[in-house]
């Protein structure tokens, strides 16, 4: 039982229209999923269906272990960019949804926080405010908040985006770490780069457009196609 | 000099309806400020202005109706005026700020109109003016009121402290805690009526123009020079229960409005504030 996500022809979309339709993909233990595609081509909404924000409209999405269990590291949202918060109060708030009714957090888990810390070597940062951190600082905080909720699976939404090249590497790196770790790492990415650590490419349109290993999709038409484009762009 | 101070005051502490002022001053300007740090955080600063005067316009219609027991019509349209706000932010087609201005100046205006229209009284600007500002009627409080004020003091500070991991949660990532379990419109949920709450109770003490200045000006002074959510919090409170004390008894010495006083407390510490964070460069622009 390695499977960890299962879509079935799935459809995503709302009450007045389907955004992207056709979703046919695995999820195994220890992936590196890469999810491509153009603004507007359901990425989003996929995140969402896979957070389980947003049902589908059609298909099926099964969960191989007992429940759904995945940290997510959001896009940053203007609110956080000055929030008066320190590290160690974002990394904890992942653990949260463990504590149930109970008011404050207990020993494990605050422990299970300086774990997450020490794993993404922000240790030091604990005492840290987190808008005067670097953006490579606050998304390991993020990062670290999300292996808080689970170490089973990541989802990452666009996680280098304005960042400086030097900090994208060390992300990139770092989520490669994790992965060979046994994470499971789902990332949506238009960033080139990011598909030479991936192991499976998932490229969306308005419809599925490849699914499967990363030597495959860049053999195949719509990987060479997207390669050329990027390339073009980037000159 | 001291002593006449002294000696003025402990004549005007002799009478009850000086110490409700003080007690019941004194637990608005915490629960505010508690409250006040999230709402800023949430971009929420205008909800205050906007539900006090949704109050006002309950206040009115209460008046006209003849009820006298007008909490029974303020507080429940005032909570559910700030559901409907907080919860539909985000997905109406009004957006959140002007929701907020729509239903503040709406209110505003149908309840003057219709304090105009049925006086209950015969001086009508006097209580328009008390009811806004809310210059005299903190100094009338009942024993009951004062009562019912720290029944709901301790109610919020209570659902403050049981969720205030839950509550940070909200504020800091809505989408994030939402993934991963928490009840996040539950907790918003929570947040709009403790509101509500805190700003039926504060009509009393400022008035329902001033309510927003108890809300953000102890949360901004207070995230001028913090950097943690807990210090934030701590300070914000502390910094609003001392405006409010030295607001009130400012007010009884040199007779002026309690509301107007307090608020002028807050804004003098919010600058002091600023200028320490220019010094110790925290401040962002």
């Amino acid at each position: 039982m390695n499977e960890q996500i299962i879509c079935k022809n799935v459809a995503l979309g709302y009450e007045d229209g389907i955004v992207t339709e056709g979703l046919n993909f695995t999820v195994s233990k220890g992936d590196y999923l890469c999810i491509l595609g153009e603004n507007g081509s359901g990425k989003s909404t996929l995140i969402k269906a896979l957070l389980g924000l947003r049902p589908q409209l059609s298909g099926d999405i099964t969960w191989g272990s007992s429940s759904r269990k995945i940290g997510y590291l959001p896009q940053q949202t203007p609110v956080q960019r000055d929030f008066p918060a320190s590290v160690r109060e974002i990394v904890q708030s992942g653990c949260l949804s463990k504590t149930g009714f109970r008011p404050f957090y207990n020993k494990e888990e605050k422990e299970r926080a300086i774990r997450c810390m020490k794993r993404l070597n922000i240790e030091d940062l604990a005492g840290r405010c987190y808008r005067e951190l670097s953006g490579g600082q606050q998304q390991r905080v993020l990062l670290a908040r999300a292996l808080c909720a689970t170490e089973e699976m990541l989802l990452l939404d666009e996680p280098v985006t304005g960042l400086d090249p030097r900090a994208q590497a060390d992300l990139y790196e770092l989520i490669a770490k994790l992965n060979k770790e046994g994470i499971t790492i789902i990332m949506v990415s238009h960033d080139v780069a990011a598909l030479s650590y991936a192991s499976h490419i998932l490229h969306i349109a308005k419809k599925q457009l490849f699914f499967g290993k990363k030597d495959d999709y860049l053999n195949s038409r719509t990987g060479k196609a997207f390669l050329e484009t990027e390339a073009s762009e980037n000159e | 000099m001291n002593n006449d101070i002294l000696s003025t005051l402990q004549y005007y502490f002799t009478y009850p309806f000086v110490r409700y002022a003080l007690i019941v001053g004194l637990l608005i300007a915490l629960c505010s400020s508690l409250l006040g740090v999230t709402l800023v955080l949430k971009r929420f600063s205008f909800i205050g202005d906007g539900l006090s005067h949704v109050a006002f316009g309950a206040m009115a219609v209460a008046a006209v109706a003849g009820i006298t027991e007008k909490m029974y019509i303020i507080m429940p349209v005032t909570v559910g005026s700030a559901i409907l706000l907080l919860r539909t932010g985000q997905n109406t087609k009004i957006k959140g700020d002007a929701a907020v201005a729509m239903i503040s100046v709406g209110a505003l205006a149908i309840g003057y109109m219709l304090m105009n229209l049925f006086p209950s009284s015969s001086n009508i600007s006097a209580d328009v003016c008390s009811t806004l500002f809310g210059s005299t009627s903190i100094l009338t409080l009942k024993k009951s009121d004062v009562i019912v004020c720290i029944i709901f003091s301790i109610i919020v500070i209570l659902a403050f402290l049981l969720f205030y991991n839950k509550i940070f949660a909200v504020t800091f990532d809505e989408t994030f805690s939402k993934a991963t379990g928490i009840k996040t419109d539950g907790y918003n949920l929570l947040i709009a009526i403790i509101t509500a709450l805190i700003i039926v109770l504060a009509m009393n003490l400022v008035g329902s123009l001033l309510i927003s200045a108890l809300i953000i000006f102890p949360a901004l002074s207070a995230m001028r020079l913090f950097k943690s959510f807990r210090s934030v919090i701590i300070c914000s409170a502390i910094i609003s229960v001392w405006c409010a004390g030295v607001g009130i008894i400012v007010s009884i010495l040199a007779s002026t409005p309690v509301g107007s006083t307090i608020v002028l407390a807050d804004i003098i510490m919010f600058l002091i504030f600023w200028v320490i964070s220019l010094f110790t460069g925290r401040a962002k622009a």
